[in-house]
């Protein structure tokens, strides 16, 4: 389909604004994990801390530098690849981060195959069938899972399924995948666990979506011109409803990234939100930099991918 | 009678449920005939249930809103006692709909076409060839522009005018028995309005279908309808021919409809003690415009070199149509959107154009009353602060002496001094506009630029709102500049008139003289648009078709 | 007929129903809910059974008994005492967050939709980048860069949530700016503070308080994340998180010591949404 010119003014400014936030959001996790308290050649040096190897150290590192030039050379860093090395067992971060990283993403894809049919399809009939008893019933259901902590989710997955029916085990300990069977029992509970989290958002917000389209003139004149409930819905509302509704799948997806801080944390899942938890309590500051930068970038994608389907979708803006 | 009406209602009741969850009858048992082929008009003010019934005759019923009691025949089908599935099955072919916004109506994201017939592939009526082939016909018959192409655009893509006759094309594809036409000329403008008008007419006419005609302008269905059935706060006033209705009316309410109609003369007030020379606003050379300004001059221009000049105690008319500039220009005038070029003088002295660098003195001597009330007023604000602010503002008025103003101004718009408790949603329409007003006077203004103030409001309700105006003027000695878009409202309260037409006075005249010397095509097109309380107005109108493809925003 | 009629005329007591705002149950549900737990926040020290913080009973991961209702935790004490002790941390730290973040939101917000201008562009700009930071990320930074307190706490969660508020509060404004009254008022003179306060504030209060509620609900989602990532109220005291992180490993055992403390976060956040969800239209959205 053809699109206006504004249409790209806007996704080109939309894209530029993205840019200049994450270049806002790097700054902010930089300056934050500078303010960790204590000197890091000290903490590094432990017992052996003299003056002299402080400030050796120091030097060796680039400390002594000043902080915004440190900054560029972190930044530089980032975007050539080169993420430094970890305070604590001195490995290359790169090569720490990409197996943890390919855990995490298939966790995510995972689940966003699971969810997205689900919930869209849950959430257009309760939109569909608004007021009705699935209705009530899907929105009780989501209204809970939104109320609770991700950790309730997670331990009330672990109660029913490992405790109480004693199916799967309470925790994903290593991921030794030599049979098909190993992995679904691996995978199995951070994968319930952050799709009812994931997918009680979408199907929210995809009712909102469709209910909105309903309301409108055009669908009540299709209802006076003797159009079922199904071809009111399917033919006249779903298709305006197209791009609020990718909207907020990119949106719930993007909730995936707090999900998963917590999902991996109980779960004992090596994931970089494992990673980055136990960076944080190593205070690993290269690391915990590096895992904070994946989650900004991945977050930031997704909520630039929503507003971007929703100035696509604006039916003004097309033709 | 019974034995050979298309339709039958008897005593019709709807309910509804209001926010606080209370149960009201807002149909209170009608009950009407349509015979085949007749048109029936319901005419009645805002909340007299005339859209209500109409969509009952379709058996549907606003979320909120529930059939309650009575019986409606269409056909030989009971529709009140049918499932909603059959219901479906009658909706399109036996009776369809004509909406108010067509604009809104029509799918945005789906082809002009797919819509118009849609009709007939819910139905299965006949093959897509055929029914494209039957839609262009209608397009035709309907004087549509382009009637082999103008299906394959997209809503957005045609104006309201025409938007409008497709919509009735697409209401028209099923060859239903009944249509409901549910104000469809009242967002339009009127030159516009005119050819919207003839197309239903001569359509209906040749058809033979019989319809129901919703509106509350009993001009425009003295054009279209045979018989009229007028109601208020949903019950049946009274029933007659056009003829009878328009000519002798039985039922007091039907009368004083009638009398908000006719053309009260103005008589100047002006002359009094005020020096002859001295204008109370003199505009010149004016410029202004929207969007982001380049070398000084804004990027989309509105009012192009605009000069005018009101003598005090004297009334200027501004008459246009949508996107004329006329509320523009009231908003240049008092700063709110500041001029780029030209000046403003009031009462001799020159007003800066900005609202930021005009004193408090300024600012009092000149006052804005805006179209809608609902907005107008903070609806978290009780009447009595809302007039006292401009007293306490302007004057320094404080405790008891802005109580006993307050009062003395509710007083002066005709407002028991009761109401001043009360917040803007528990008062009518009316009232709310009233208030409007009392809080300009507060100001003790020279000049009040009243922008449509009258336009949102029922017949009678604004006919009193322009007594309430002139009484106001011979009281306090004021000047109004009275924008409207409605001729013969302006024609009853102003001295003078400017026609506006793109951002430019194309007329000046003096109001006495404006239908009988007007020169400008453009004035005369407006002029002779205006609707007339006679069966025959429509009929026997000329009007020159190039001067109409010239102006007409269609 | 009589009966009726005298008791309608009794009813007339400015009740919310006669006052044209009726709560269907399960609002009534949710208020009531809020209210206890608002009480347990205030007066839970006396209302504990136990010492909050001291080993009274013999056996870890007690079940429930008469003696220790909801059973006794890790180390053996009391889970009532502790759940009612935490409700103190849990309400009280979010409801100063939520209170802050609500409060700078709605002011800034408020400002940037009247003054518009570049005032309004570089502020929406730079909370919106804020905004690019997923909450729990941004608290596990903050918290492992400053170290945990009650007040890191709460200026961390107002710092997460305030963007949002400012960005509602504006959106709402910036509507009531447009109408004809804040027009009318402009037009009499009127300057910045009075459009702000007297006009534009009372009109959007009914949303902005429904926003607070939901607010509220994050926050303590995001901080019972933190406190169970042990990044919140610092043991020996602790939230509802934190006696969740503390008994986990009660969890396998399916001990009450876990149970009960997610219950007690979820019957607070359910409760306040479905309150806020069952709030009368006419106060929920009073600016449409």
């Amino acid at each position: 389909m053809l699109r206006s010119k504004t249409t790209w003014l806007l996704i080109g400014k939309r894209l530029g604004i993205a840019l200049i936030t994450l270049v806002i959001v790097s700054f902010a996790v930089f300056f934050a994990t500078e303010l960790l308290p204590g000197d890091v050649a000290e903490i590094l040096l432990g017992q052996a801390a003299t003056p002299e190897a402080v400030a050796g150290l120091r030097k060796a590192m680039g400390l002594d530098e000043p902080a915004l030039m440190r900054f560029l050379g972190w930044l530089g860093g980032l975007l050539t690849g080169d993420l430094g090395t970890s305070y604590v067992n001195k490995m290359e971060i790169a090569e720490l981060l990409s197996g943890r990283l390919a855990n995490s993403l298939r966790l995510a894809g995972i689940v966003t195959v699971i969810c997205v049919p689900v919930a869209l399809s849950l959430g257009i009939a309760a939109a569909m069938w608004r007021g009705t008893l699935l209705d009530r019933v899907v929105s009780m259901l989501t209204i809970s899972v939104i109320s609770v902590p991700e950790f309730m989710v997670a331990t009330l997955a672990v109660l029913i399924f490992a405790v109480w029916l004693d199916w799967l085990p309470a925790l994903s300990y290593g991921v030794n995948v030599d049979s098909l069977g190993a992995m679904l029992r691996a995978y199995a509970m951070p994968v319930i666990t952050l799709s009812f989290v994931v997918s009680a958002q979408m199907i929210r917000m995809t009712r909102a979506a469709v209910i909105e389209t309903i309301n409108t003139p055009y669908v009540e004149m299709a209802l006076l011109k003797g159009a079922s409930r199904w071809r009111m819905v399917l033919v006249h509302a779903l298709p305006n409803a197209l791009g609020p509704i990718a909207n907020a799948v990119a949106l719930s997806l993007s909730y995936l990234v707090g999900g998963v801080i917590i999902v991996e944390t109980v779960f004992n899942y090596p994931g970089v939100a494992k990673l980055m938890v136990d960076a944080v309590s190593t205070r690993d500051l290269p690391l915990i930099q590096s895992c904070a930068m994946i989650f900004c970038v991945s977050y930031l994608s997704l909520t630039t991918l929503a507003d971007m389907i929703a100035i696509l979708s604006n039916p003004r803006l097309r033709h | 009678m019974t034995g050979t009406s298309l339709v039958s209602v008897r005593d019709l009741k709807i309910g509804a449920v209001t926010d606080a969850g209370r149960k009201v009858e807002i149909i209170r048992g009608v009950s009407f005939d349509i015979a085949p082929g007749e048109i029936l008009a319901l005419i009645g003010e805002s909340g007299s249930g005339k859209t209500t019934i109409a969509l009952s005759l379709m058996g549907h019923a606003r979320s909120g809103c529930s059939i309650d009691g009575g019986n409606i025949r269409v056909g030989d089908h009971d529709v009140t006692g049918m499932s909603e599935a059959r219901r479906a099955g009658l909706r399109g072919t036996e009776v369809s709909y004509v909406p108010q916004s067509a604009a809104a109506a029509f799918n945005p994201s789906k082809r002009i076409m797919d819509q118009v017939i849609e009709i007939t592939a819910i139905h299965k009526l006949m093959p897509r060839k055929q029914a494209e082939a039957r839609a262009r016909d209608l397009f035709r018959a309907l004087a549509l522009p382009d009637p082999d192409g103008i299906g394959q655009r997209y809503p957005h893509q045609v104006s309201g005018g025409q938007l409008q006759r497709l919509s009735a094309a697409m209401a028209l594809i099923g060859d239903p028995k009944l249509v409901i036409f549910d104000e469809p000329t009242t967002a339009l403008d009127v030159t516009t309005q005119i050819e919207v008008l003839r197309a239903f007419r001569s359509v209906m006419e040749k058809t033979g279908m019989a319809g129901v005609y919703v509106s509350h302008d009993l001009a425009v269905v003295a054009q279209i309808a045979d018989r009229i059935v007028v109601l208020k706060d949903g019950e049946i006033q009274e029933v007659g021919t056009t003829e009878q209705i328009i000519h002798s009316p039985h039922h007091p309410y039907t009368r004083e409809l009638l009398a908000a109609f006719e053309p009260v003369p103005h008589v100047p007030v002006g002359g009094r003690d005020v020096p002859e020379d001295r204008a109370v606003l003199e505009v010149s050379g004016l410029c202004a415009g929207y969007g982001a300004t380049i070398n000084g001059e804004p990027k989309a221009k509105v009012l192009k070199n605009v000069n005018f000049r009101l003598e005090r105690g004297r009334n200027l008319g501004v008459i246009g149509e949508s996107g004329s500039g006329k509320s523009t220009l009231a908003r240049a005038i008092a700063g709110i959107l500041p001029a780029y070029r030209g000046s403003v003088h009031l009462g001799g002295q020159k007003l800066e154009p900005a609202l930021h660098a005009r004193s408090k003195e300024d600012l009092r001597r000149a006052q804005i009353v805006f179209q809608l009330a609902d907005t107008a007023l903070n609806p978290a604000h009780s009447i009595g602060t809302i007039i006292g602010r401009p007293l306490s503002f302007y004057h320094g008025l404080r405790g008891a002496k802005r109580d006993a103003r307050v009062a003395e101004l509710l007083d002066m718009v005709r407002l028991p001094a009761t109401l001043r408790h009360r917040l803007p949603a528990e008062l009518s329409g009316g009232q709310k506009q009233r208030v409007n007003l009392a809080r300009a006077l507060a100001a003790e203004p020279e000049l009040i630029l009243c922008d449509e103030i009258t336009s949102a409001l029922d017949t009678v309700v604004a006919a009193a709102i322009l007594d309430l105006l002139k009484e106001l003027q011979g009281e306090l000695g004021l000047s109004y500049m009275f924008i409207s878009h409605d001729l013969s409202t302006v024609e009853a309260i102003c001295d003078d008139v400017l026609v506006m037409y793109k951002g430019e006075v194309v007329e000046a005249l003096p109001a006495t003289r404006m239908s009988s010397e007007a020169t400008h095509p453009y004035s005369r097109l407006l002029i002779s648009s205006v609707p007339q309380l006679d069966t025959g107005w429509l009929a026997g109108l000329e009007q020159d078709p190039e001067l109409v493809a010239a102006f007409a925003q269609r | 007929m009589t009966v009726s009629s005298r008791s309608t005329r009794f009813l007339r007591l400015p009740t919310p129903r006669n006052l044209g705002y009726s709560f269907n149950w399960a609002g009534r549900i949710g208020l009531a809910v809020m209210l206890f737990w608002a009480v347990v926040a205030i007066a839970g020290q006396w209302l504990a059974p136990y010492p909050p913080g001291e080993i009274v009973g013999w056996d870890y991961f007690g079940g429930m008994s008469r003696e220790f209702w909801m059973g006794t935790d890790y180390l053996g004490r009391d889970i009532l005492s502790r759940i009612l002790m935490g409700a103190r941390y849990t309400v009280g730290i979010a409801l100063g967050a939520v209170t802050l973040a609500v409060a700078i939101g709605v002011v800034l917000g408020m400002i940037a939709a009247v003054l518009g201008g570049w005032f309004d562009t570089l502020l929406s700009r730079l909370l919106d980048a804020f905004n690019g930071i997923p909450s729990l990320l941004f608290g596990l930074v903050v918290v492992a860069a400053v170290g945990s307190s009650i007040p890191v706490l709460i200026l961390t969660l107002t710092a997460i949530y305030m963007p949002g508020s400012y960005r509602f509060a504006r959106a709402l404004a910036v509507n009531i700016n447009t109408m004809d009254f804040v027009t009318v008022a402009r037009a009499r003179g009127e300057g910045t503070a009075y459009l702000i306060t007297r006009e534009i504030f009372p009109n959007i209060l009914g949303p902005v308080l429904a926003d607070l509620g939901l607010r509220f609900v994050f926050i303590v989602l995001v901080l019972s994340g933190l406190s169970f990532l042990g990044l919140g109220v610092q043991p020996p005291n602790a939230d509802w998180g934190a006696l969740v992180r503390e008994n986990i490993e009660g969890l396998s055992l399916g001990a009450p010591a876990v149970v009960f403390p997610s219950i007690a976060i979820a019957s607070l956040t359910i409760s306040v949404n479905m309150f806020i969800d069952n709030l009368p239209t006419r106060i929920r959205d009073r600016s449409d």
